[in-house]
């Protein structure tokens, strides 16, 4: 008996009609939802595109190159019998690759292990695994303030401006597994500009880091609509890295807003009703597809830990983009203007930063046993210093509580000396380090978070000793 | 006659013709996969379907067969301790089928077709019985007692009935017509189950959370809407009531979230102990999982399922916790759904029938007489989790929960970022259930607890005013009286509402502990009022002592607190001593 699923290419000649990055043809036969197809058009390079509606009147396809100049009555439209996969393997490891995993390098396409599609199918929750294992980023914000974890997925919420894919790529070169596990990472780039990428490849190029390093790249200059494919070939691959080979394996995905954008682009061109700020109604379905391909399963050693790089618009934490991955991600790392125009490096604002699986990382056995207790305390002497700072721009530091004194002396300290490291690279002990010996400038009975056990134990963690500049 | 075959599939959506004498919400399989959908539109004989299973692959001509029921789940024993999906599928049976990753197209029972119960009959033979009697009993769980009831609208006398060990599909009793009762009954998710007659609320549902307990009581049988953006610990607060909040059996319902969170509470619920009864938690509960990335329409059934089962445990006279996380994820379900099948919208983009949908879904919360003998009362209380987009309580969700919820705990992003857990602002936040629940406070908690409830929040709210003024003046440009006043509500703030729901003696409060902590904090403004007017300056004051001595009997273990708060007693009466 023929299997109805196996893949049967048809090839149409024409469609109906064409509105911006959407194909309209007419009936087809046994045409599936998210078919792959190929459309060709004389003397004209070859698109690809994705069925998005199938009906029996009108099929609707979705191109994912540029349209300009196709004619829809002329082209000849392959409807492959198959969605679309990718190739994985870990000879990928090492290549710099299109958005939709062509060679960038000059190199033949790689063979791989397998073909996949790359929509992925949800992890089923009962095997997952809770993510508990901490990552060692070597930057004192996210180590000390808001841990990253194995399985975690942590945006970092940055803004035109400010150093997000820095810092993400100062993460990819210094991030170090616990026990010195197989480690990998995929980037895949969404409509960065050119500058942007050349941040994070020209890095990586001399050093050894890309060798264990998959870069997916569609840039501002490629077309939109691929962008919606590249997140997903990436993360297609990072899951057999990761659960295939065993491999932990780190996703940076940038920019996600400009991925956002390429999915309003194309519900408005379906004519479909728009939601928040013109966003379609499913934004936050179609994001938690992406996100949630993060994890841990209970057997097997890889994980999928996922960095995704939001820009701001206007630096609005309220825009559904970074609304929306909030809710989905487990916490974020916030970038802040007025840091990094004093020249703090990386400019993370560690009050409304947060990392949700933190507390299952950290503590006896994985990082320090009174790491909760460093953290909260600190926190809390930081945003009364904030808040302080507020008030003594209207009453002046003479007006302030002495407590309220200090702890806007203590702001400026921790900025500089904690939160600010340049581009070196600093491990956990020399960040709780560095948080003690500025917690030991305040008189001990405001230190209400810190219990006398953990205050006694400090710093018997072999830390290094080295003072930072 | 021909056979229905889809004509169209967008989205979560697909269209079937032709489809014929088809009734609204019957559940067909779509497709070579079979695939579980519902029928949601009917026009002329095309039949429009919302796909609970991921619709990417499915074709044109592909089949769509009838099933002639509705989105149905089994009702029997062995459902507390399951862990189901959206539409009632075990998901370890799943993974156990298809491996770490969910496939399309697989069908399993709600309740373990194998599994064998030992049945007690109650019901003697030659007996009447109708609609809701209790047949006979099953133990579940070590000390749960599962309640066999007749499934509602059958009844008849009863020809004969069998004690021994039976599966759920087994036939324990038959009827005089032939009917036959076994221990499990089939219910249509979306219609609720019938009741004597509604109870009014005379008791509160005791959280283990002092901000609530003390300032915002919630009710058994009643219904609080919880919003918050993202970062203010609603997940956090959902789950600590689910381990420590005060009821017989728990339904969670992980709707549209974090598969990782999802991963903590099956990690975290397979290994805690109910502090009511000691027995592990997970015995008195039910989880539905439909995370954010499993497919929308089965996310709409996920509410309905979980509260169907909560009735139903209600009707053998327990008292149910229906925990929501978060109704928003809902809504868009539906927003998601009306907008593939291109319906006018209202406000936000969301159905017009948004408001109605939640009110009936709210409605079904409530304390109830059940029907049948012997009398049974129970209760569903209904916590839902918001989600407002940027923090806005001005939105639909929202909105129309406030209309039908008896309590609002509104949850703060600022003060989130103060680490003020949990974030629950007292300015915005509050409950119907207070009057109808001073009763029991006063006789379970102590006589002044109204009093002290009040005093409380009288005092954070002049501590907000005081702080206003303080960021104009200076804090030492206040008097003496309002500097004690900023700190009683710094101690309020950080030792009573504020708890740590990671630290072992502080993630649950008793009502004892509550209360004791709420009288301290008025002894200690007692005390510092009576110092600052025997003339004692504020500066004078040995705050330092006190704020140790609050933060010792917060975090005490349950069997050093009697001691923990002598000594804060004392702390407060030497505050004023050089």
């Amino acid at each position: 008996m023929k299997r109805l699923d196996a893949p049967v290419a048809r090839t149409y000649s024409g469609a109906a009609s064409a509105a911006g990055p959407l194909l309209f043809v007419r009936p087809t036969r046994r045409a599936k939802l998210g078919e792959w197809v190929r459309i060709e058009g004389e003397g004209q390079q070859d698109r690809r595109g994705q069925v998005i509606d199938v009906g029996t009147e009108i099929t609707v396809i979705q191109v994912f190159e540029d349209t300009l100049g196709l004619r829809p009555a002329e082209a000849a439209i392959t409807l492959a019998g198959e969605t679309a996969t990718t190739v994985v393997g870990k000879d990928l490891l090492g290549r710099a690759l299109t958005g939709t995993g062509a060679p960038l390098d000059g190199l033949p396409p790689s063979i791989g292990e397998a073909r996949l599609p790359i929509w992925g199918a949800p992890i089923n929750p009962v095997r997952r695994q809770h993510p508990s294992d901490f990552i060692e980023t070597g930057v004192s914000a996210i180590d000390g303030m808001n841990t990253l974890v194995r399985g975690q997925k942590l945006p970092v919420f940055s803004a035109p401006g400010l150093p997000g894919i820095e810092l993400a790529a100062d993460i990819v070169e210094n991030a170090r597994p616990a026990r010195g596990e197989p480690f990998a990472v995929v980037f895949a780039a969404m409509g960065i500009t050119e500058r942007e990428t050349e941040t994070f490849v020209s890095r990586f190029r001399e050093s050894e880091v890309m060798q264990r390093t998959v870069l997916f790249l569609n840039q501002a200059s490629d077309p939109t609509i691929e962008r919606l494919l590249t997140p997903r070939v990436a993360l297609t691959t990072a899951e057999h890295l990761a659960f295939t080979h065993g491999i932990h394996v780190l996703v940076v995905m940038a920019d996600i807003t400009h991925y956002a954008e390429a999915l309003r682009e194309v519900a408005a061109a379906r004519e479909e009703i728009p939601g928040r700020r013109g966003y379609p109604g499913y934004m936050y379905t179609d994001l938690a597809s992406l996100f949630e391909r993060a994890g841990v399963l209970k057997e097997g050693n890889g994980s999928v830990t996922q960095l995704p790089v939001v820009s701001l618009p206007d630096g609005d934490m309220t825009h559904p983009i970074p609304d929306l991955t909030g809710y989905i991600t487990e916490g974020q790392i916030v970038l802040s203007r007025e840091l990094h125009q004093r020249g703090v490096y990386p400019p993370v604002d560690v009050l409304p930063s947060l990392s949700r699986l933190m507390n299952a990382g950290i503590g006896e056995g994985s990082t320090v046993p009174e790491h909760r207790e460093w953290a909260d305390q600190l926190y809390a002497v930081y945003a009364r210093g904030r808040e302080a700072k507020l008030m003594a721009a209207i009453v002046g530091s003479e007006g302030l509580a002495p407590g309220d004194r200090r702890a806007l002396d203590f702001v400026d300290a921790f900025e500089k000396k904690l939160i600010h490291q340049s581009r070196t690279r600093r491990s956990l002990l020399d960040t709780i380090q560095i948080g003690w010996s500025l917690l030991e400038t305040l008189p001990r009975d405001e230190l209400t978070r810190i219990s006398d056990t953990a205050w006694e134990s400090r710093g018997r963690d072999d830390a290094s000793t080295e003072v930072p500049r | 006659m021909t056979e229905a075959r889809i004509i169209r599939v967008v989205g979560a959506i697909a269209e079937a013709q032709p489809l014929r004498d088809v009734a609204l919400y019957e559940l067909v399989e779509v497709g070579e996969r079979r695939l579980l959908g519902e029928v949601i539109r009917i026009q002329d004989d095309i039949a429009t379907i919302q796909v609970f299973e991921e619709t990417s692959g499915l074709g044109l001509h592909e089949p769509v067969r009838r099933t002639r029921s509705s989105l149905t789940t089994q009702l029997g024993p062995g459902l507390l301790g399951s862990i189901l999906d959206g539409i009632g599928r075990p998901l370890p049976g799943l993974a156990e089928r298809s491996g770490d990753f969910i496939a399309s197209g697989m069908t399993l029972p709600t309740l373990d077709p194998e599994a064998a119960w030992s049945f007690e009959p109650i019901v003697k033979p030659g007996a009447t019985v109708s609609g809701g009697d209790v047949l006979g009993t099953v133990e579940e769980r070590p000390g749960m007692i599962h309640k066999v009831l007749v499934p509602p609208g059958l009844g008849g006398r009863v020809a004969e009935i069998q004690q021994g060990t039976f599966t759920v599909s087994d036939t324990v009793a038959t009827l005089d017509d032939g009917t036959g009762l076994s221990l499990s009954h089939p219910w249509t998710i979306r219609n609720r189950r019938p009741f004597a007659r509604r109870l009014p609320g005379d008791r509160p549902f005791i959280t283990g959370q002092r901000v609530f307990d003390l300032l915002f009581p919630g009710d058994e049988g009643g219904s609080v809407a919880v919003p918050g953006g993202f970062g203010t610990g609603k997940t956090v607060i959902e789950q600590s009531l689910a381990k420590y909040a005060k009821a017989d059996v728990m339904v969670y319902i992980g709707c549209g979230e974090r598969g990782n969170e999802m991963a903590e509470v099956l990690h975290d619920f397979g290994r805690l102990m109910d502090p009511q009864t000691g027995r592990p938690i997970m015995d008195r509960t039910v989880l539905i999982v439909n995370t954010s990335n499993m497919p929308v329409a089965a996310r709409d059934a996920s509410v309905y399922l979980g509260m169907t089962i909560a009735e139903y445990y209600r009707d053998m006279g327990y008292h149910v916790a229906v925990l929501a996380d978060s109704l928003s994820r809902w809504a868009e379900a539906l927003r998601e759904i009306a907008a593939r099948l291109q319906e006018m919208p209202g406000e936000e983009g969301y159905p017009t029938y948004l408001a109605n949908r939640m009110s009936h879904l709210y409605e079904r919360a409530g304390r109830v007489e059940s029907q049948g003998t012997p009398t049974r009362t129970g209760a569903v209380t209904f916590i839902s989790a918001i989600s407002p987009p940027g923090g806005d309580f001005a939105e639909p969700v929202t909105q129309a929960s406030l209309r039908v919820a008896g309590a609002l705990w509104a949850l703060d992003a600022s003060l989130a970022h103060q680490r003020q857990f949990p974030a629950v602002d007292w300015d915005t936040s509050y409950s119907l259930y207070t009057d109808g629940t001073t009763e029991w406070f006063s006789r379970e908690g102590g006589s002044d607890w109204p009093e002290l409830r009040i005093e409380t929040i009288r005092l954070l709210q002049r501590d907000r005013e005081l702080r206003e003024i303080a960021g104009l003046v200076g804090v030492d440009a206040l008097e003496d009286e309002d500097r004690l006043v900023l700190e009683g509500a710094t101690i309020a703030r950080e030792f009573l509402i504020g708890q740590n729901a990671f630290h072992p003696h502080d993630a649950f409060s008793t009502v004892a502990k509550t209360y004791h902590l709420a009288k301290l904090l008025w002894a200690f403004m007692r005390t510092g009022e009576a110092a600052l007017g025997g003339d004692v300056s504020f500066d004078k004051l040995d705050l330092a002592a006190v704020r140790v001595a609050f933060g010792a009997v917060k975090t005490a273990a349950p069997d050093a607190l009697d001691q923990r708060i002598e000594d804060a007693e004392h702390a407060i009466a030497q505050m004023e001593a050089p």
